[in-house]
């Protein structure tokens, strides 16, 4: 297989190469151009450290929801549910440590939990029932809202125990010497981070070559990991400047590795792909669509949980309209990362992307002082045209 | 008398594969012209290429109509003549009335504001045109099918009909509404009213026909006057399916073992209507290294009775035994069934076979990833090994193990799937409908492919509606009709005039009809 492309003329491959890989690619470089762009407008404001760490923390929610929004898109179903669920599980967790003084590990355990239980009810009625998603997170969207006022009483409840705000406002600890403002740890990780992003990469894809399987070109391959690392190192080093990784990046960083494990190499992540791909075939093949299905949403339930939590410990505070309209940033950014509509196309990489491009968009407009009212009219038509373009692409 | 409709020299080709070849079929007004032939001969594509489904210039030949030549672009320009197709699968919408079926596209009305009590006047009168006692306001889902056809019949002389034609319109009928309906067609035939009859069933072909043309292969092989001959069923089954048959199939010497398959006193029920019984306490059997062909018409109950054997994946209230290798097992599940060693290659490869946006790797080892995954982690290495491997083994022709299987042709397709349940090392492969729509060559192939199977000592299952197929592959042959086993050859002495035989036997026999065709996607040229 590898002979035919090997005879082509080099220039010829690089193209094709690019062509084939503009829809994997498309996205990260739109969201470098719409940061440089808002670099440039803001006279260098979007990347100054401190902003950028609030970027970070401001949009680790979306990015938690967005890993299991994909999966849920991915199986061809919906959850406008999430939102809700995050502030009724941020109330609950108030509830829990501020007015019964809970201890907060088994506090945070707990809704958790309860996320998982509001992910497997809703699921049970879309997965064994085939109740369209649609309408039954349109219906939990309102029971869920509904119980988070019924559990504050309509008040804000606060201030959380310190141990649980480190939860979103906490960085990591510092074990090196500190040099002026420099935070030499998270440096020290982001170093350590890009070269095991380059040493991986380099791993694979010469495992692939001794096997005679055709892999990009090498040019292509070293450019792409110079340019990996030094985007890790230059951002690191941003955030180093500051006051450090915040903890709220190390889980997401985390989550993001093991989701796009799950669904690139995992048995349960092909077959989900298979589900959405096609659910009668994947049936006819043995595959447990229902339950597979059933476990998404449950996966759902948690991340919103995780994600209510992360949003309520960054406030500080438990108020009934924390998580409104998160379901529509979550959905947008799977949208804009190229997730099918239909179900059976989606990548993790991209719906992290995508939420990233909202967040920058919502924090470089805020910064320029864009109006609320404009920002959402601009940030719906970024996700329209994201769309169309994968569309337009696909037809080709 | 002159021709209300003559076709000329019609030929039509669907990717290199001849569907018709220099067919002449005329019908006069007030003519019941019956076309019969095999599932395939060519009598859907025709229809179709009659009412414009196929536009002008995707076919050769020539269309005359009322003496003038027509050059249908959609059925839209054939309607507007009077020419009402009515399909097998009909096209009404359930949950909307009689009346709002009937006047559809085209309701009375003024100023766009739909004028209903014209539409119910109208809509009583052609009810009882076509014999229908129900009001206007039923919902189409709460009527039987055999009612769904009138509604259909009355819908077609709403548009001012000149020349109806019916494909298949007593296959899913009970005795009483097949009477009823081909009452209604000679009532029409005194109107004036040319039609088509398209129909399997050969005793009513004989009781209403003026005029059988027979299809075969494409071609016009026989037509029979029924007002100036006798009618002999034995001729007109002759001439459906007499063909030569010294062609493309492999060699095979069978090496039968024991048997590793019995079903014993199988019995399925309809999932959506559970009182209505589709397969009939049946016992089947296949030996080690045996190809077993499974014939009978469309809706004979043939997909259903094997799907319900995988895993039950079809119908409700399955009972009955199956033993494998002489253990009696249980399959609740499909996952049950694959690790039984049952595999399952479905007749619609691209709704249940494929997962066509996904690469022909994936698609491989879909049904086993276990055997790529230890861990539960896919090794990526592995999987593309064995894809590769398949990929040379069955000729799969891709660009590479990464290409979408919805680029493929259908043959390649084909071998796809065959590799996913191969791959799962099956005891007993059940083959449904293996080579529907597969050029000549790829065909070829899958006979190989099959052949090795069994020779591998794996009991091989094809379910074909392509007679000379199962009589070129199988060491034996059942033939399903109506839910039930209606006759068994030895391979060497079957014949397609046995087969037929014994399937219209059993028709008029029991004269219920042939279970839904749609309900499984029935098969259409």
């Amino acid at each position: 297989m590898t002979d035919k492309t090997v005879s082509l003329p080099e220039e010829r491959r690089h193209t094709g190469f690019i062509k084939n890989n503009l829809r994997n690619y498309g996205m990260l470089m739109s969201l470098i151009a719409i940061m440089l762009f808002f670099q440039v407008m803001t006279g260098g404001t979007l990347l100054q450290p401190l902003n950028l760490t609030n970027l970070v923390l401001q949009n680790s929610y979306i990015v938690i929801m967005a890993l299991g929004m994909l999966l849920v898109i991915v199986t061809g179903h919906i959850d406008l549910s999430v939102g809700s669920v995050a502030g009724f599980v941020g109330a609950v967790a108030a509830l829990l440590m501020v007015t019964y003084k809970v201890d907060y590990t088994v506090a945070f355990i707990a809704c958790l939990l309860l996320g998982a239980a509001i992910g497997a009810a809703q699921g049970y009625w879309v997965a064994f029932f085939g109740i369209p998603s649609f309408i039954v997170t349109l219906a939990g969207m309102l029971v869920f809202k509904g119980l988070a006022l019924a559990v504050l009483q309509g008040q804000s409840l606060g201030p959380f125990p310190p141990t649980f705000q480190k939860l979103s406002s906490g960085f990591i600890p510092e074990f090196l010497p500190e040099a002026g403002t420099l935070h030499p740890t998270s440096l020290l990780i982001g170093a350590v981070l890009a070269l095991g992003l380059v040493y991986a990469s380099a791993k694979s894809r010469s495992r692939e070559q001794s096997h005679g399987i055709e892999v990009e070109p090498y040019a292509f391959f070293l450019g792409k990991s110079v340019v990996l690392a030094c985007a890790v190192l230059y951002f690191t080093y941003l955030i180093a400047t500051y006051r450090g990784l915040p903890n709220v990046l190390v889980i997401m960083s985390a989550l993001i590795a093991l989701y796009g494990f799950v669904t690139r190499r995992t048995v349960i992540g092909r077959q989900i792909y298979a589900v959405g791909g096609n659910a009668k075939a994947a049936k006819l093949s043995g595959i447990k669509t229902e339950r597979l299905t059933f476990f998404t949403f449950v996966n759902m339930g948690v991340l919103a949980a995780l994600a209510g939590l992360v949003f309520a410990a960054r406030l500080n505070t438990a108020t009934p309209k924390a998580g409104l309209g998160f379901e529509l940033d979550v959905i947008a950014a799977c949208f804009i990362g190229g997730a099918s509509a239909y179900g059976g196309v989606g990548r993790v990489g991209g719906a992290v992307v995508g939420a990233m491009i909202m967040g920058v968009m919502n924090n470089g407009m805020s910064i320029l002082g864009i109006g609320i009212d404009y920002q959402q009219v601009i940030k719906g038509l970024v996700l329209l045209g994201a769309v169309c373009i994968d569309v337009y692409n696909q037809r080709r | 008398m002159t021709a209300m409709l003559e076709m000329r020299g019609v030929s039509k080709s669907f990717a290199g594969v001849q569907a018709l070849r220099d067919v002449n079929f005329s019908v006069q007004a007030g003519q019941i012209h019956a076309l019969v032939g095999e599932n395939g001969a060519g009598k859907s594509t025709l229809m179709k290429v009659l009412s414009g489904v196929y536009p002008h210039g995707s076919y050769e030949g020539t269309i005359v109509f009322d003496g003038e030549e027509r050059r249908f672009r959609d059925i839209n320009d054939s309607e507007a003549l009077g020419i009402i197709i009515i399909h097998q699968e009909l096209a009404l919408i359930p949950l909307m009335s009689i009346a709002e079926n009937i006047f559809l596209s085209h309701p009375p009305s003024q100023l766009g504001v739909i004028d209903r009590d014209e539409v119910y006047r109208r809509t009583r009168e052609l009810l009882a045109q076509v014999g229908l006692k129900e009001s206007p306001d039923t919902l189409i889902t709460d009527l039987g099918v055999g009612k769904q056809q009138l509604v259909e019949i009355a819908k077609a002389l709403s548009k001012r009909v000149r020349m109806l034609i019916l494909d298949e319109p007593t296959a899913s009928l009970n005795e009483a509404d097949s009477a009823a309906l081909l009452e209604r067609l000679m009532k029409f035939r005194e109107q004036g009213i040319g039609s088509v009859l398209i129909s399997h069933k050969l005793n009513e072909v004989a009781k209403v026909a003026d005029h059988i043309t027979v299809l075969r292969d494409g071609r016009t092989v026989d037509g029979i006057d029924c007002r100036t001959e006798q009618v002999q069923e034995d001729r007109i089954i002759r001439s459906m399916v007499n063909r030569d048959l010294a062609h493309r199939f492999p060699e095979r010497s069978a090496k039968i073992g024991e048997p590793v398959l019995k079903v014993e006193n199988w019995s399925v029920y309809h999932p959506i209507h559970p009182e209505r019984q589709v397969i009939k306490n049946v016992n089947f059997g296949v030996r080690r290294g045996e190809v077993v062909g499974i014939a009978g018409l469309m809706g004979a109950g043939r997909t259903e009775f094997a799907m319900s054997l995988f895993g039950r994946s079809w119908g409700t209230n399955i009972t009955g035994r199956i033993r494998l290798e002489g253990n009696e097992i249980v399959l609740p599940s499909v996952a049950a069934a694959i690790d039984a060693g049952l595999a399952y290659v479905t007749e619609d490869r691209k709704q249940l076979g494929l997962i066509l946006a996904d690469d022909v790797r994936k698609n491989i080892t879909l049904a086993s990833l276990d055997q790529v995954a230890p861990g539960k982690v896919i090794d990526d290495i592995a999987e593309l090994k064995v894809a590769s491997d398949y990929r040379n083994r069955m000729r799969i022709r891709c660009s590479d193990v990464y290409q979408e299987t919805g680029q493929l042709s259908g043959g390649n397709q084909q071998k796809v799937v065959l590799s996913k349940w191969l791959m799962t090392d099956p005891k007993v492969l059940i083959l449904d409908e293996p080579t529907r729509g597969i050029d000549v060559g790829a065909k070829y192939e899958i006979y190989c492919i099959i052949n090795e199977l069994a020779e591998a000592g794996r009991g091989v299952v094809v379910i074909s509606s392509e007679m000379p197929e199962l009589l070129g592959i199988c060491d034996r042959i059942c033939v399903m009709n109506d839910g039930a086993f209606v006759g068994e050859f030895a391979g060497h002495e079957a014949t397609q005039e046995k087969i037929m035989r014994a399937i219209m036997r059993n028709e008029r026999n029991n004269g219920n009809g042939v279970p839904e065709a749609a309900e499984m996607g029935g098969l259409q040229p």
